[in-house]
Order: C-alpha cells, then structure tokens, then sequence
C-alpha cells in the first residue's frame, strides 16, 4: 500500500487562460537549444552555421566534463548561433527539415543491460542532460550512483499541465524510461503522484507516493524532503516526467526522439490548448494569430520560475509549458489604499479573500518596490519543509556557508522559494538569492 | 487623475540625478509611491507578484489602531469635563479630544518621518514606511497633558538612536515608539507619572471639583486602595483616565481582531501574552501577600497598558521573535513579566513598557535556541545515517 503524505502548507494561485485538453501538432518550424539553460556549463561548440544535423548530433561538450554531450533535438540545418553579453553562447538555432531524422544509438532492453551500457547511451545520445542532481540541480555525475531518484508524476504550479494525460499518450514509453531509470539507482524510481484521484495509469518499477496538498507539493524536491530529505554529502537524480519519456523512447526505439507534448496558456492566448512539438519549439508559430492584443509578457515555463523569452524565443530544455500573461507597465493611483475585490494576494488584507475559488489575470506588475525584512512568519506559510525559511535566506545573503548548510540549503532549490518570492511583502529577489547561495556552495566544495 | 499624473511626470527629471532638486529625490519617490503603485514590472525570478506592499501592510495595522484613536479623542474630552463637573455635549467632548490629542499625533508624525525623509535621501534610499505605524503608536501611549516638544524630543530620539543608529527599518532592535516613551519616561518623569497628567488641562492647574483625582487604576492599585479601582465595566469600555489609546479594551479587541484576520499581527504573541499575563496573576494569588496581589486576573489584564501593548507593542514583527515557537516564548514571557514589574516595583506603575524592551532585547537569543533545535535535528539525521 503507497503512503500518502498531506503537504499542509502552500498556495494555489488560479489563473485565467487553462489549456484545454485537445493536441495539434505543429509542422516542421524554428528549434533552438539554450546552453545557458545548464547551470554550470561551459559549452564548447562543435557545430558552425550552416550545418546539416540530425535529431542526436552533438552540438556542444561541457568543458570541464567532456563526457557530457549536448545533442540537437531535431534534425534540419543550423540556422544561427548567437552570443550575448561576453560572448555568452545563448542560443544554437536550428531550422527542421520536412522529413525527420535520427541518429541511430541502437534499441536495447534496459532491464537486460548493464549500468555502464546504460550509462554510456544515455550520454552518447545526450539525453544525460536530463538527468540532474540535488544539492544544487545542475547535471548529474555519471559517476555517482544516486540515494535515488525522484520523478514527480504531477506540477501543482500556476496552469501547470496535466502529466497523467500526457502519459497517457506514451505509457510504454514511459514505463521503459522508469526501467531505465531504476537500473541506473538500484532501486525503483521514487514517483510522486496526486493525492485526489486521477487516472495516471498503473506503471512498476516505481515506489509511489501520493501527496495531497496545494502547490508546491509537485514540486520534487518538497516531496524528496518529506519522503527522504537530502543531507550534507547526499546526492539524489531527478528526472522531469517528460524527459522519462524521451528518455524511454531511446531504448524503445534506438532514437533520440524529442517529441513531446506542452500547453500553450495564459490570459492572453485565445485559444489556450496542448501542442505535439519537439524539445526547445519556437514559441512564434503556437502564438500566431492566437495572442490577445497589447503588451504581454511571453514566458518559458510556468509564471513562478520560468524565463522569459523573446517573440520568436523558445521553450527552455527543462521547461514543460509556454505561458503568456499581459505586461504590468502601468501606475495605479492609490492602488496600495483600495479595498482589492479583484486583486488577488495570499494575505488576506484585500477583500477578495472573501472569493477564494476566483481566477485572476495576473500580469507582471511588481506591486511596490523592495524594502527592508519587516514581516515574519508569512514566508513559512507557503513552505512545506522543516527548515527556516527565513533565516536560510538571510544566510544565503551574508554569504555565510556553515549556516547555510546547518540551516539546510542542500534540501532546497530555487523553485522551492517561488512562492515565497510571489507573497513576499518586501518584494525581494528569493529566488536569486537562493540559486547564488547554490552557486557559491558549489564552488566551494568542488 | 491623468493630469496628476502628467505632471509628476513632468518634473520627475528634475529629481533625478544631476537635477535642480537631487536632494529630495528620495522625498519625492515617497510621495510619488503613495500616489500611484509605480510602474515597475518583474525582472528576474517570478513574473507574477502578490498585490500586497509594505504600504498596505502597515495601513492594516493603522486601519486596527483608529478605533483606539477614536475612543482616546473622546475620552480626553470626557474626562476633561468630568474632571471640571461641567456637563458637555457630545460634540463638547469629541471637540475638547480633537484639539488635544491632533497635535501629539501631528508632531510624532512630522518629527519622526521628517528624520526617516532625511537619513533616506542620505543612504539613497527609497522611505521605508515602518514609521508610518511607530508615528500613530507614539500618541496612543502618551499621556494627554503631555508637552508637544517633549513628544518631539523623544520621536526623534527614538527613530535615531532606535532605529537608524542600527540601520533603519527593519533592523531595529527595540520597538521606536516604545523607546519614544521610555526616553520621556526616564528622562522627564515627572512630566509623565502622577495624578495630574492623565487629564487635559490638569495639569494647568485648572479648576478640579472635589472627589475627582485624575489617578489611573494602576497607581490606586499600586497606593493599596484595590477598593478604588474602576468596575470591570469602566475598565473593558474606558470611562478611565490612561494613555490617550490604552483606555477602551473593547477598542483594542477591535484592533486586534484586524490584525488577526488579516495575518499582519502574530495571534501567537498575543495569546501568549495573555496567558503569561493570566499565570503571573494567579501565582500571585497564591502568595497574595498584599492587596495588589489579590487582584484577579481579568482586573490585572484590563488596567492599565496590558492589551494595548500585547496587541500593538508586542507584535511589532521585527523587535519580537521571528520563529513561530520563539514567539510563544516571546509572548508569554512579555505578558509574565509585565505583571510581576507592575506589582512588585512600587517606582514604575506600569511594568509593560519595560517589559516588552526586555523580551525585545532577548527575542534574537530566543530565536537563537529555536533555529539551532532545528539545526540539532538535521546534524542528527545525518549522523544517524552515517552510523547505519
């Protein structure tokens, strides 16, 4: 019999603009992969404009791991490479070509194979990258073995999309990705599923837990910290639900095969709905002639951790959705002084807390400006771990190492304080703050 | 609204940087902030933010603190004209209040954010709105007869030394408005206790008819004469003499119930503080080695400053303690303590005030011992895997 752990603490925060539960697929278009999305990374490049790749042809090695090969995720022709700021390599831009293809890296049974074989397809493929460890959520090391590894089968985040419907349409696969996966921990896939009822369909090879609560219990790390917490000197893989899939198509069928299925949501796309694309799709064709006028902000990723992208800017390597929501450039005359029915806030000193089961068109208006720590005991409202959140952070900024492991900062990762960051009364960057105290960790220890 | 707008944005370049009038920008980010919500969009992190903003957070608690306000107004006429036997009108009353009690407020506020518009603009700082609280906090715990400049004196003492020698909002170790009446309360005390303070126009030596003393609850109790305290009637709706907002509890449980629905003020530190306050009393009426001790519980908690300070003081969210368990401790602690210094020191009537600096001054150690239990707990965990 599965537990079911109830994850009391969080937010639900409900917008308008929910996709709805129809797939189009899209032709062939614009793909790119972010090497900026790989925290930690130093790419080297191996491809130059104008190339012919195939879906699995290494584009670039990380530097300082040369084992760690990223590969294109369709095939066509190299369309530009471009640079920002420094030099910074941001985006290899790839044009698909009508007819698929793939490179051939041989089907294979992973539950009659070896770790090391298993091991060596997944980083000749490129699809290790997929594969991430806590602390500190870069890619893991192949020369680990993990305490385990976790996959959240459900996102509680803002307009998150429906993981058990979307597994649904690639079971098998799905399955074979989780035999992968236990092969690689010696021990079953750690799956967090939903607390209600929903029709995710049965899978083995996989030790369930259902968490019941509002967001962040999908989040992963919030369930590997109440299932299994991270302590100093621990390393635990994570995998998201759609690269399991990817992952399990590589061994069904012997290619790196990226298709995968995203919403496409927010206030200001008409017709929100899923699309049938493949990894790092160009938004500009999901939002032609399906985009409400006026400013909007376009988003890889959901509202509370994504990144914003351009119009033409594409969907991040660890990214599951595009949301677009309006652009909040406006001045609001006494808008700290209203009585709010139709504002929405975790605290309840607008009275549309009288309407709790409300949606909202949230834009990306910053409500104030920063300030000074002043409130306490809010944070701890919406952060289901036994940690401080608190006082994690203010050692985070005084950049003092000891009290940041005691007060435990390998258990948590920036998503885990997105919440956190939306209630916040003194407007402060958290989540930034936190993946700068990730980084320094990182260095010092390595 | 438009036109307003038009021209702050008119001669907003001219607070910028290298402008006519740079000294003031952070004067006229202020205002211009508490005009309109600015335009600022998210940047890094989360696209979306909550609606709330410190502006709202600390107009909350000012919203909780007016129906004290509103009764303290009335209650200086009332006592005034009950002080001189004169029958007044309603309007006499609420008149006689309004012209007292405005200019302490007026005069905390000008003095105290006139400090923070100055140490803001030399840290290039935008104004942190802490004071907006400390300023209305200030009058409230003031005696009515108390001189203007002394108000004055001792706001900016306190933002000064309390709050922007320690590096302004936010990192204050003790409650400003606090510190505001212990600076008057040591440094003039006799413009602050006695029986003469508590009533407008008593001290001017104004007519008094005879068997009115002005004395507070606290100072009959802390005399011996326990016959002479007030019905719990008078004491819970505030037909008392006292600080201009610590009379009516009824107002205050008002207060209270805004700050507890809306989650600004901790619930925690207020029902701690309330059972310190309860435990004390009853073991004092154990010993009851004189009168005062007595005293049941319900009488204890309603003279003097107690609720006042518990629910506005107390909870002040960066001088108490910041862990959900240090503020139970915190609380409790606040609420023993207040009674045991009111009953026991015969030189202070009211033991509150020196009991909340206290807890202020020790809620870091507490929360100290409560984030290093925490910390315990995981050294713990890791240990007991390595053994295994």
């Amino acid at each position: 019999m599965a537990n079911t752990i109830r994850i009391k603490k969080g937010l639900n925060i409900n917008l308008i603009g929910e996709a709805k539960k129809e797939i189009s697929a899209i032709a062939a278009g614009h793909y790119a992969i972010k090497p900026t999305d790989f925290i930690g990374v130093f790419p080297r490049l191996l491809v130059k404009e104008g190339d012919a790749v195939k879906a699995g042809t290494p584009l670039f090695i990380d530097k300082y791991r040369e084992n760690i090969i990223f590969t294109s995720p369709v095939s066509g022709i190299i369309e530009e490479i471009s640079r920002g700021d420094k030099r910074v390599l941001e985006e290899i831009r790839i044009k698909s070509g009508d007819k698929p293809e793939f490179e051939d890296f041989g089907k294979a049974d992973p539950l009659k194979s070896s770790r090391e074989d298993i091991i060596g397809k997944l980083l000749q493929s490129g699809a290790w990258a997929m594969i991430r460890q806590r602390p500190y959520t870069i890619i893991a090391n192949p020369a680990n073995t993990p305490k385990g590894i976790y996959v959240s089968g459900f996102d509680t985040s803002p307009l998150a999309p429906d993981y058990s419907m979307i597994v649904k349409e690639s079971t098998a696969d799905f399955q074979m990705g989780l035999d992968v996966l236990s092969k690689l921990a010696g021990s079953s896939v750690k799956l967090g599923l939903p607390g209600v009822k929903s029709d995710f369909p049965k899978v083995s090879n996989a030790d369930i837990t259902y968490f019941k609560g509002p967001h962040p219990a999908g989040n992963v790390g919030i369930q590997i910290h109440n299932t299994n917490p991270i302590n100093k000197g621990d390393v635990v893989w994570v995998v998201n639900l759609l690269d399991v899939i990817i992952i399990g198509r590589l061994f069904s069928k012997g290619i790196y095969d990226t298709s995968i299925i995203v919403p496409l949501c927010g206030s200001e796309v008409k017709n929100p709905k899923y699309f049938k694309t493949y990894k790092g799709v160009s938004i500009q064709s999901l939002v032609k002639n399906n985009q409400n006028e006026g400013l909007v902000r376009l988003i890889s990723g959901n509202v509370l951790t994504g990144s914003r992208i351009k119009s033409n800017g594409y969907l991040g390597f660890y990214h599951n959705q595009f949301t677009v929501i309006p652009e909040g450039n406006y001045f609001e005359f006494f808008g700290w002084a209203l009585p709010g029915f139709n504002k929405f806030s975790f605290s309840k000193s607008f009275f549309s807390y009288l309407t709790p089961d409300r949606k909202y068109r949230l834009d990306t208006n910053f409500h104030g400006a920063e300030r000074a720590y002043v409130m306490t005991g809010q944070y701890e409202k919406v952060f289901p771990m036994d940690i401080y959140p608190m006082q994690l952070i203010k050692s985070c900024l005084a950049e003092n190492i000891e009290l940041m492991e005691n007060l435990g900062i390998y258990e948590v990762d920036e998503e885990d304080f997105a919440l956190i960051e939306f209630i916040d009364t003194s407007k402060t960057e958290i989540q930034q703050i936190i993946r700068k105290g990730l980084d320094l960790i990182r260095k010092e220890m390595s | 609204m438009k036109s307003l707008r038009n021209y702050l944005d008119k001669i907003k370049p001219q607070f910028k940087e290298g402008g006519k009038f740079e000294k003031l920008h952070s004067t006229f980010d202020a205002f211009e902030s508490f005009l309109f919500v600015p335009d600022k969009t998210t940047f890094k992190g989360s696209h979306i933010r909550d609606v709330i903003d410190l502006k709202r957070t600390m107009s909350m608690v000012i919203i909780a603190m007016i129906p004290a306000l509103l009764f303290g107004i009335w209650n200086t006429g009332y006592q005034h004209f009950l002080s001189l036997g004169q029958q007044a009108d309603f309007m006499q009353i609420v008149g006689y209040g309004l012209l007292k009690v405005i200019p302490i407020v007026a005069v905390s506020y000008i003095a105290g954010l006139g400090v923070e518009f100055i140490f803001a603009q030399i840290r290039h700082e935008e104004v942190n709105e802490g004071f907006l609280v400390s300023g209305m906090l200030i009058p409230l715990v003031m005696p009515v007869d108390v001189p203007l400049w002394m108000v004055a004196i001792a706001t900016i003492f306190a933002v000064i030394i309390g709050k922007e020698a320690f590096g302004g909002t936010g990192m204050n170790v003790f409650n400003p408005a606090l510190l505001a009446r212990a600076f008057i309360f040591f440094a003039y005390p006799a413009k602050i206790t006695g029986d003469t303070i508590w009533t407008g126009g008593l001290t001017k030596g104004e007519g008094v008819i005879d068997g009115f003393s002005g004395a507070t609850p606290l100072s009959k109790a802390a005399s011996g004469a326990i016959d002479q305290i007030p019905s719990i009637h008078d004491l819970f709706f505030g037909f008392i003499p006292g600080s201009i907002g610590e009379t009516s509890k009824l107002a205050i449980l008002i207060g209270a119930a805004i700050l507890i629905i809306t989650g600004i003020g901790s619930w925690r530190i207020m029902l701690a503080a309330l059972l310190g306050g309860v435990t004390m009393t009853l073991i004092f009426n154990v010993f009851a080695a004189n009168a005062y001790m007595t005293l049941s519980p319900l009488t204890q908690i309603m003279m003097g400053s107690f609720m006042f300070g518990m629910v506005f003081m107390a909870t002040d969210p960066v001088t108490a303690s910041q862990t959900n368990r240090g503020k139970w401790i915190y609380g409790f602690l606040a609420g023993l303590f207040a009674i045991m210094i009111r009953v026991f020191n015969p030189a202070y009537p009211e033991g509150v005030m020196l009991s909340i600096l206290l807890m202020n001054a020790f809620a870091p150690l507490i929360d100290y011992y409560v984030v290093e239990a925490n910390i315990k707990k995981r050294l713990k965990r890791a240990a007991k895997l390595v053994k295994s």
